[in-house]
């Protein structure tokens, strides 16, 4: 049996989905990881495991991040929110209301990912034109829609919440 | 309308098999073979057990008095490998630890001594070679239902389907035009984005397993087999899965949880990432050659057509696969002469089995294609070539099965129309083409299912089924079909979860059969609850039970019109109780005729090729969802569009690359899906709806057919586009490069020869392709033989 003398835990401290955490995590979990199979958030989604799918995207910072290749550790300090942190008690968030209104879901795996996206996109560019959103929802991928659906939901949602 | 799964997807609340856990679970990684073809001489595992967190390290010698392989038509799948290795990536041993972390790392200290076999890759040198991938004959009573190989292994042929009418021979030797097309079609990935994962816990008596099966009934019978177990105690609960398309068929990774579960006492998960679920299960590769031969009014006299499978290591479903890729290939056409000839063939490669398609766009990829190639040497347009050809409405395909029930010639009208009308004007640098595609599909929807309504004291309803939502809606379909039936609102409806521990037996859920097989299922049951109702209010009243009856969704009764609520609580006597209604489908009267339906592919697409790069892009997509009756129209056309998009992933931008022994692209980098950006920028999503299914209110099956066709008009477009007819997919830009430059050098050649006036094109030495494609005089000038080449 090997044992390291490095620390392999750390406890950290961040803000998740409006409300402080402090936990303790191995310096080799995923925030992916963290957020799932500790803290029970079980919307953000792992599929491809190197950033390429954006299943896994929530904010930090505010910041659209890939959850599956960022460690938990680095989340210290930080807010972060989840597709757990858009529903305001009964109500869904302008662009989940969206999502299902346009039928931009089948398995819905790739979901939560494109609504964390989407909220990114919609908050740094409100009325986004077709091309934006193609190049912001790039790094997102659908395996049943075809992608048209989610480009109506994304055209609605910025209709609705415009300022 | 809004999918009744919404809410739980855009809240990421939906539960998948990935979700799932157990009190007390451990996890299990998978130690994969590093080699193709190989003895295994011995497994060290000393090293992994010592290893921090580790509970335990399974082979197949500690699998004791399980049954030691799954298969359900060829039993030649073992759970862990045995003896030898057939494929790189294959399962050899499964480190069980507290935590997925502990048993990732003691996997890597699982050390295996192989002897090397010659590796077998492609299906070309599985058939030449001596060597035997397997040398066993798996007859007995392990055979699955198809009950193929009963004899010992004589070559590396996993499974042989022909079918054919008339002397094609004969045919061929009298045709005006005979025209030859041969293509490759890639070894592809499913990609669903949830991979491939199971958790099993294991008791005295009792299995209960959670995963991503599309078929649990399938797989609850392969583990009560290996488990010997009755059906009962094997329990398959499948909650939301994250995408499907046939993939996730029949039995995954399910016996090695659930052995893992029974070797350390405790619950196990077993997970894979997309290289471990790349290694799990691919579709079948194949090469199709069609000879067709035409007479002079461009009429087919008979087709010949050679299919070879690429089935890799396992047979898993790739017999069946094959058996539809026969009855597939050639297209709904009156062929008077026909011969196919089809082999599936075991290689060292991932095991192949379904995806989305099932056979079709393998068999259309080259028979398509070869209708395109036919009518440009026939001087005929593509689709007035096709007219000439489809067989009507009712019209037989294959004698003794249904006839065709759908209206194919309007089908292909509708879209070379809205081809035309947006066809885009010409652009230098970029060279545009166009093509249709036309399929049918004897549907594999296997008339086996039962459904179950539970009409409650209120009046509500809970609806079961074993039909699986993977994401095309049945849930939202099957409740409005209870809705109709049963006169209440959908949301007064419930519908389950397939968990074989409540839900009622359903064959499958594939082939496009959930909304027509189990859509009759549900009609049965709700009539079955009619009937209930009326013997239960005439019991109520004291009259005989013929004497009630029921319209307008309620039951008259001595006079009383009464809401079937009202009815179930008077008999109860109290404000409780429910009524149940069972439903039934089996191959028998209105379903005794198979297939059940044609599912039928009809698309169009015009693509841009930049001249310079090589790249395809998609400028329009044009689909029909011929389904009878929509039922949920938006839904039909999301199928469509989903499986159109997977359909142009295949011909333009994915296969899994071997090199020598390994797969070299076992990511989603290298392995390249369609991206947002890649969506066509115009898209004609069109529906059809005459009433011609079996189905609920006339309706067929969608999800599949508007896959089947895609590759096979790609290539054509691109063929048409570029001047050279492409033999294998997906068109990449090298490889679009290269048919661009071999186009300009054969123009150029053509070029030559017009101008010393000498022997027609096809005689120039023999070194022009016969699939050049003889372009009217003024589109091939001089200079066009320079583009293409880079500076």
């Amino acid at each position: 049996m090997t044992e390291s003398s490095a620390p392999t835990s750390v406890v950290i401290e961040f803000e998740l989905n409006g409300r402080r955490v402090e936990t303790l995590a191995p310096v080799r979990l995923t925030a992916a990881e963290l957020l799932r199979d500790r803290l029970g958030l079980i919307g953000t989604k792992v599929s491809c495991g190197i950033q390429v799918c954006g299943a896994c995207t929530v904010l930090v910072g505010g910041e659209p991040a890939s959850s599956c290749c960022l460690l938990a550790v680095d989340l210290d300090g930080t807010e972060v929110v989840t597709v757990e942190g858009l529903t305001r008690g009964r109500e869904l968030h302008p662009v989940q209301e969206a999502f299902a209104a346009a039928n931009a879901l089948q398995c819905g795996y790739c979901t939560p990912g494109f609504v964390m996206m989407t909220v990114a996109l919609l908050s740094a560019n409100p009325q986004p034109d077709r091309d934006a959103v193609r190049e912001w929802l790039d790094g997102n991928l659908c395996r049943c829609t075809g992608y048209a659906p989610i480009e109506t939901a994304v055209m609605l949602a910025a209709e609705r919440t415009a300022p | 309308m809004t999918r009744r799964d919404a809410w739980d997807k855009v809240t990421g609340r939906a539960r998948y098999a990935s979700d799932a856990t157990a009190a007390n679970m451990a996890c299990a990684a998978v130690v994969r073979a590093d080699r193709a073809h190989a003895r295994i001489v011995a497994v060290d595992a000393a090293e992994a057990r010592r290893a921090p967190g580790v509970i335990g390290v399974i082979t197949a010698d500690d699998l004791g008095d399980l049954g030691r392989r799954f298969g359900h038509i060829v039993c030649d799948h073992p759970i862990l490998a045995e003896g030898k290795v057939r494929y790189y990536g294959e399962p050899v041993a499964a480190v069980v630890a507290e935590t997925h972390h502990e048993a990732a790392d003691a996997a890597d200290l699982v050390w295996v001594d192989y002897e090397d076999l010659p590796a077998l890759t492609t299906a070309a040198e599985a058939l030449a070679a001596e060597t035997l991938i397997h040398e066993e004959s798996y007859a007995g009573p392990e055979r699955g239902f198809l009950g193929v190989k009963p004899e010992a292994a004589a070559d590396n042929a996993a499974h042989r389907a022909e079918l054919g009418w008339g002397d094609v021979d004969a045919a061929l030797a009298a045709a005006a035009e005979v025209v030859e097309t041969s293509a490759r079609f890639p070894l592809v990935y499913g990609y669903a984005m949830e991979t491939y994962n199971a958790l099993a816990d294991w008791q005295p008596g009792g299995l209960h397993v959670v995963s991503t099966a599309q078929h649990p009934l399938m797989v609850r019978k392969e583990l009560a087999r290996i488990f010997s177990l009755p059906l009962a105690a094997v329990r398959v609960e499948v909650p939301y899965i994250g995408g499907g398309y046939g993939s996730k068929s029949y039995t995954k990774l399910e016996p090695l949880a659930a052995a893992a579960a029974w070797a350390v006492g405790r619950p196990v998960r077993v997970d894979t990432d997309v290289e471990g679920a790349m290694h799990t299960t691919r579709a079948d590769g194949a090469q199709v050659t069609v000879r067709t031969g035409f007479d002079s009014e461009g009429r087919i006299t008979g087709r010949d057509i050679d299919i070879v499978f690429d089935t890799g290591a396992y047979a898993d479903n790739s017999p069946l696969v094959l058996t539809k890729s026969v009855n597939r290939s050639f297209g709904p056409y009156r062929v008077p002469n026909l011969r196919v000839r089809g082999v599936a063939v075991y290689t060292n490669t991932t095991p192949a089995s379904s995806y989305r398609g099932f056979g079709a766009p393998q068999g259309a990829l080259a028979g398509e294609l070869n209708m395109d190639v036919a009518a440009e040497r026939l001087g005929i347009d593509p689709t007035e070539l096709r007219r000439r050809n489809l067989l009507p409405p009712g019209g037989t395909i294959i004698s003794g099965k249904r006839g065709l029930d759908a209206d194919l010639a309007a089908d292909l009208d509708a879209v070379a129309a809205e081809l035309e009308r947006h066809a885009l004007p010409d652009e230098p640098g970029v060279r545009r083409g166009r093509a249709v595609a036309v399929t049918a599909s004897d549907a594999g929807a296997s008339p086996i299912s039962t459904a179950q309504v539970r009409m409650h004291a209120d009046g509500s309803v809970t609806l079961l089924t074993g039909s699986t939502e993977m994401g095309q809606g049945s849930r939202t379909a099957l409740a409005e079909i209870a809705a109709r039936e049963l006169g209440v609102p959908a949301s007064a409806v419930a519908v389950g979860q397939s968990d074989t521990l409540y839900t009622p037996f359903e064959w499958t859920t594939g082939a496009s059969r959930t909304t027509t097989v189990v859509g009759l299922a549900v009609e049965a049951a709700c009539e079955d609850l009619w009937r209930r109702l009326r013997a239960m209010a005439a019991e109520s009243a004291g009259i005989g039970p013929e004497e009630a009856t029921s319209r307008g969704g309620s039951i008259q009764a001595a006079g009383a019109d009464l809401e079937p609520a009202a009815v179930i609580r008077e008999w109860f006597g109290a404000d409780a109780g429910e009524a149940v209604g069972i439903g039934v489908v089996r191959g028998h009267g209105e379903t005794a005729l198979l297939p059940p339906f044609w599912e039928i592919g009809a698309v169009g697409v015009e693509v841009a090729v930049d001249e310079i790069t090589g790249e395809v892009a998609v400028e329009h997509l044009v689909t029909v969802g011929d389904v009878g009756r929509a039922i949920e129209p938006d839904l039909v056309k999301g199928q469509d569009l989903g499986a159109a998009t997977q359909g142009l992933g295949i011909a333009l931008w994915e296969e899994m690359v071997y090199e020598g022994e390994q797969l070299t692209n076992p990511n989603l980098i290298e392995y390249r899906v369609p991206r947002f950006r890649d969506a066509p920028r115009r898209i004609t999503s069109l529906l059809a709806e005459r009433g011609d299914g079996a189905g609920p209110y006339g309706a067929k099956g969608a999800g599949e057919g508007a896959l089947n066709p895609v590759p096979a008009a790609v290539a054509a477009a691109v063929g048409r586009a570029v001047g050279v007819w492409p033999t294998e997919l997906p068109l990449t830009p090298a490889r679009v490069w290269a048919l661009l430059k071999s186009a300009s050098e054969a123009e150029a050649r053509a070029q030559v020869a017009t101008e010393v006036q000498t022997m027609p094109i096809q005689a120039a030495g023999g070194a022009v392709p016969s699939t050049v494609l003889e372009r009217p005089a003024e589109r091939t000038p001089g200079p066009r033989t320079a583009r293409g080449r880079p500076g």
